[in-house]
């Protein structure tokens, strides 16, 4: 009976927002910066290591009061390629859907290259995707290409 | 952004580079012509290289251009620690045009992104060198008469050779096969033969550098085989002659072959092929002038 208490209150009811589901528990931290969480005002739940009968563990991320846009929500799309976004509104889903690579990256991976000017320059960094599917990206600067596994966030 | 810059063979269309070809040869014909009157012009190298800053700089002054610039970074403030944002926006105070040569890759590109005045890469590291690529379209229009169905030999160094990559990227416009010759570590890197099997590219790979292929040749661009690319000396060593260029090995070549190198050589070309009048790399470079005259009036938008 706690058993399921402790689950429910995990999970706890939000009444406006958007809940970001299914974070692989590694990426957690990663994707609340990359939202930008730590600048938020409303209040945000975070759920790390949670139990997950998809995943093994997960993380979650519950923000109430904004309605993050896709744009923004697909910036995690990187590290957390699997995660499902709740649109609540009134304790009801409006609204579910995953994440997608976007076609341009900005300031979020870091270059592989030591001799790119992105790594000697106080600038941003600015990838294309050029095959979504097996993530393969380029460096709009130095033109190298990077492979799903080489990525390093900035 | 400054949409007249010129950072990579690739920013060109189809049209743009023909019309560009067209450009150099008026200039050929007619190199002094005060185009750039009034003109100031700024080439910050970076990175020395000599061969490249004369040319350019030679091609301003036939503009009647004046330039202003450095040739080696360590007199610069980019040694006192300057960015380079801070050096282009100075700069572009000062010039109505910057071409510049940078150790890092990606700095053209960068530097096109906020400055205000039209960028020209004279070679960004590994990355790219587009007005070297220009002038070897150049050369091979010149002798061949047309861009369009040639047979191109690429020989020596494949894999770090970054005029032998944006050659090939540029040729696809124009129905190209290619021979790549090249020993195992220093062979065409998978994306560029990945690049030519997406857009139908014909080519072969070879190791020996044979007289079966260079008869089929209509271009043979020979590269320098650098001893320092080389993890294993002793391999450098087996396959640094494997890779040279005699002049016996031209007998039964086609009439209208040239031999391009974009210099300088070492010993991949021996001197007996200098007399040949296949080899050409001598004028390839000579070309590099009027090439450069037509990239600079094209990014400052005067007609020519």
């Amino acid at each position: 009976m706690t058993t399921v208490k402790n689950e429910e209150l995990a999970v706890a009811a939000l009444k406006n927002g958007t809940v970001i589901d299914h974070i692989p528990t590694e990426s957690l931290f990663k994707v609340v910066d990359l939202l930008g969480i730590s600048k938020m005002k409303s209040s945000v739940t975070i759920g790390f290591n949670l139990n997950s009968k998809k995943c093994g563990k997960k993380g979650i991320i519950k923000v109430a009061d904004v309605f993050l846009h896709e744009d923004t929500l697909n910036r995690i799309a990187l590290v957390a390629p699997n995660a499902k976004i709740n649109i609540i509104r009134d304790y009801k889903v409006v609204d579910k859907h995953t994440v997608s690579l976007p076609d341009d990256i900005y300031d979020i991976v870091k270059c592989n290259n030591p001799k790119c000017i992105t790594n000697n320059e106080p600038m941003k960094t600015h990838f294309h995707v050029i095959d979504s599917e097996n993530v393969v990206l380029k460096c709009h600067y130095c033109e190298r290409s990077v492979t799903k596994d080489d990525i390093e966030l900035k | 952004m400054n949409s007249d810059s010129l950072v990579s063979i690739s920013d060109f269309t189809k049209d743009e580079i023909l019309s560009l070809l067209e450009s150099a040869s008026r200039f050929e014909a007619n190199p002094n012509r005060r185009l750039l009157e009034g003109k100031v012009v700024a080439t910050l190298f970076f990175e020395p290289s000599t061969r490249t800053r004369l040319s350019f700089e030679t091609a301003v002054n036939r503009l009647g251009g004046r330039v202003i610039g450095f040739s080696d970074a360590n007199t610069t403030s980019s040694s006192k620690g300057e960015t380079l944002h801070d050096t282009i926006m100075m700069v572009s105070n000062y010039a109505d045009l910057i071409i510049m040569r940078h150790h890092l890759e990606g700095a053209a590109r960068y530097a096109s992104e906020f400055s205000p005045v039209p960028i020209i890469n004279a070679g960004d590291g590994a990355n790219q060198h587009p007005s070297q690529t220009m002038l070897d379209l150049y050369s091979i229009y010149k002798t061949q008469g047309t861009l369009e169905n040639l047979t191109i030999t690429m020989v020596g160094d494949l894999k770090y050779g970054r005029t032998v990559h944006s050659l090939l990227m540029a040729m696809y416009y124009f129905k190209p096969r290619f021979n790549f010759v090249a020993c195992d570590e220093l062979k065409m890197p998978i994306e560029y033969k990945e690049f030519c099997e997406k857009h139908g590219i014909e080519y072969h790979e070879y190791h020996d550098f044979s007289e079966e292929v260079i008869n089929q040749t209509d271009i043979l661009y020979m590269t320098r085989v650098q001893r320092e690319r080389f993890t294993d000396i002793m391999e450098y060593e087996r396959v640094k002659n494997l890779y040279t260029l005699k002049n016996s090995m031209l007998l039964g070549s086609k009439e209208n072959l040239r031999v391009l190198h974009p210099l300088p050589r070492v010993n991949e070309i021996a001197y007996d092929v200098d007399s040949n009048p296949k080899a050409y790399y001598f004028q390839q470079a000579r070309n590099g002038l009027y090439a450069r005259q037509a990239i600079i009036c094209k990014v400052l938008g005067i007609e020519n």
